[in-house]
């Protein structure tokens, strides 16, 4: 059952929320101690939020997300709750606010079943990083469900949530999508606050919906989407009704192939499965042509110099001060901040400070920075001059299906490789997303659709299509359990 | 390229205690990482602007009106070390 299926029962009083929640947390005790999607699970405050839906139903006029169970990524500040973003850092920090989004969905009386693992601060590709516990791929627990929003797309493959909320710097949405056969979208850079989201590289991340299915993406993107007076980087432009598309033709759409998406280090299970889909975009009306990105392979060099030059800035405020781990025992106030941050951080975000740091230190800013915003410029026009003739681009959200569990993380240059296909459009802040597009060796594979700044409609229109059309509609997993 | 010297001084700046045995390892993957970034060189950008931010930013203004913001109590309860209302940190200046 779909998020949009369950709110035309709660609707017609066919079921309630909260015996919709209680199936929900039911499903988290059952198959959480295999599956580990939540660093939290906030039993008591679902089930007072699902009380309250009930009695809103029953008052009239709700929103469609309204006694919804939605789960959260760790990383979304929600008032009273505990936040960690996967890091000892954080573990047993409560912030007062809630972030804007929270707030939204709060404010339209969604229902928060819990906080979703990722990798620690959203530094990764397999949530192996987080400091707490590994979370597994519900298709076949030795895999890795993605990353870094793993916990967010594990949960919502598993029906351990309806929908839910990732974050995505450079493929944090799309690639565990991808790798757990659901929805995700990337919205354009601005499209939804980020206030409250907590801060890895600020030019990058975006906030976007996981989902079983397109229709319930649109719902959850229209709901957290619009401008935030908190977030100067929020576009207040106005937000479409991005359900209304759905369901549209697609005849005409002009659809872009990158060939640079299509070299060697692409599986060719995965080759195949995203050339069928562009066959069917093509069976549907969509014009197919090839285009060119030809700054492609440079992007992976500059998203790893940039994004952790943002962190670098971003996580200096974790000293040991105002909130986060403290060493406590230590007297000298520089030695407190510098043992705190060697104790509270895992390696990969002492990996990502010290390569910002360097990035950004005397000598080495011209060379190292100062040259990757330039050729972040190279990567923006690549596909600006493409949007020219295409309307969106279709590819593969990664080379290969979900690695095994251990396979990567003590190789930091092969787990970053894993990113390579979707850090492009992050870096230029377009919008994107996966949809599901089959099965390779039993592991799901998405389509990887970009579209240029604040095209969602467009996308969301073309992947409503070819979901419908390819009819991989939603199977949950076994998960034998 | 990256020495040791280099490593310690950057872990420095970052604020990051690193023992001797994670100093090494970690030059070792910066090191690699930093030649992935070789590639970048081959790229003539002299002509090139640089991009901060992907999107139009207009310095927002607003009215300096007073606002209800959080409780003092609010802003310590995550705070390691309080008194008296005030967060606490190890001596900045020492007779040392």
């Amino acid at each position: 059952m779909t998020a949009h299926e369950a709110s035309g029962l709660l609707r017609n009083r066919e079921i309630s929320s909260v015996e919709l929640t209680e199936a929900v947390l039911e499903r988290i005790g059952q198959v959480e101690p295999n599956l580990g999607a939540h660093i939290s699970v906030t039993s008591d405050l679902a089930m007072k939020q699902a009380n309250a839906a009930d009695l809103a139903i029953q008052e009239g006029v709700v929103h469609s997300l309204c006694g919804i169970p939605i789960g959260l990524k760790d990383v979304l500040s929600t008032a009273d709750v505990e936040t960690t973003c996967g890091s000892r850092m954080l573990e047993g920090f409560v912030p007062p606010f809630d972030a804007t989004v929270v707030g939204k969905l709060r404010g339209i009386g969604a229902v928060f079943t819990g906080k979703l693992n990722l990798d620690e601060f959203a530094m990764g590709s397999s949530t192996e990083n987080s400091a707490f516990h590994v979370t597994k791929n519900p298709w076949d627990l030795t895999r890795v469900p993605g990353g870094s929003s793993g916990g967010s797309a594990a949960a919502v493959a598993s029906y351990e949530c309806m929908v839910s909320l990732g974050s995505d710097t450079g493929g944090s949405i799309r690639q565990p999508a991808s790798f757990c056969g659901v929805v995700g979208v990337k919205p354009t850079y601005g499209r939804v606050s980020r206030f409250g989201l907590v801060a890895f590289a600020s030019s990058l991340d975006q906030i976007g919906p996981i989902a079983r299915d397109v229709e319930d993406a649109a719902i959850l993107l229209e709901a957290i989407s619009g401008g935030d007076s908190n977030d100067s980087t929020s576009l207040h432009v106005e937000v479409p009704n991005y359900c209304e598309v759905l369901g549209r033709s697609i005849e005409g759409l002009r659809v872009g192939v990158p060939v640079e998406y299509f070299g060697s280090g692409l599986d060719d299970d995965v080759k195949e499965l995203v050339l069928k889909a562009i066959d069917q975009l093509a069976d549907l009306g969509a014009e197919v042509v090839d285009v060119s990105l030809p700054h492609t392979e440079y992007a992976l060099a500059t998203y790893y110099l940039l994004a952790p030059a943002e962190a670098s800035a971003n996580l200096a405020r974790y000293n040991g001060v105002k909130y986060g781990y403290s060493n406590l025992e230590s007297v000298d106030v520089s030695d407190m901040m510098a043992s705190s941050r060697a104790r509270g951080f895992g390696e990969e975000v002492k990996r990502r400070i010290m390569l910002g740091t360097y990035a950004l230190s005397a000598g080495y800013y011209d060379s190292y920075y100062l040259k990757a915003q330039k050729v972040r410029t190279l990567i923006r026009s690549d596909f600006d001059e493409v949007f020219q003739n295409v309307d969106l681009l279709a590819a593969p959200v990664s080379p290969s299906v979900a690695f095994s569990l251990g396979d990567r993380i003590d190789d930091p240059y092969e787990m970053y490789m894993s990113d390579a296909m979707t850090i492009p459009a992050s870096m230029a802040g377009i919008a994107g997303l996966s949809v599901p597009c089959g099965f390779a060796e039993g592991l799901p594979v998405g389509l990887q659709m970009l579209g240029p700044a604040l095209s969602e409609p467009t996308l969301l229109q073309a992947a409503y299509a070819y979901e419908q059309e390819a009819k991989i509609l939603f199977k949950a997993p076994s998960l034998d359990v | 390229m990256l020495d040791r010297d280099t490593v310690n001084h950057v872990a420095q700046l970052a604020y990051l205690a690193l023992d001797d045995e994670e100093s090494s390892e970690m030059r070792l993957q910066l090191a690699q990482i930093l030649d992935l970034f070789e590639s970048l060189s081959l790229l003539q950008t002299d002509q090139v602007e640089p991009t901060a931010r992907v999107i139009p930013l207009e310095l927002p203004l607003r009215d300096d009106e007073v606002k209800p913001s959080l409780s003092q109590d609010q802003v310590l309860q995550n705070a390691p070390r309080i008194e008296d209302g005030h967060i606490v940190v190890p001596a900045v200046l020492t007779d040392s």
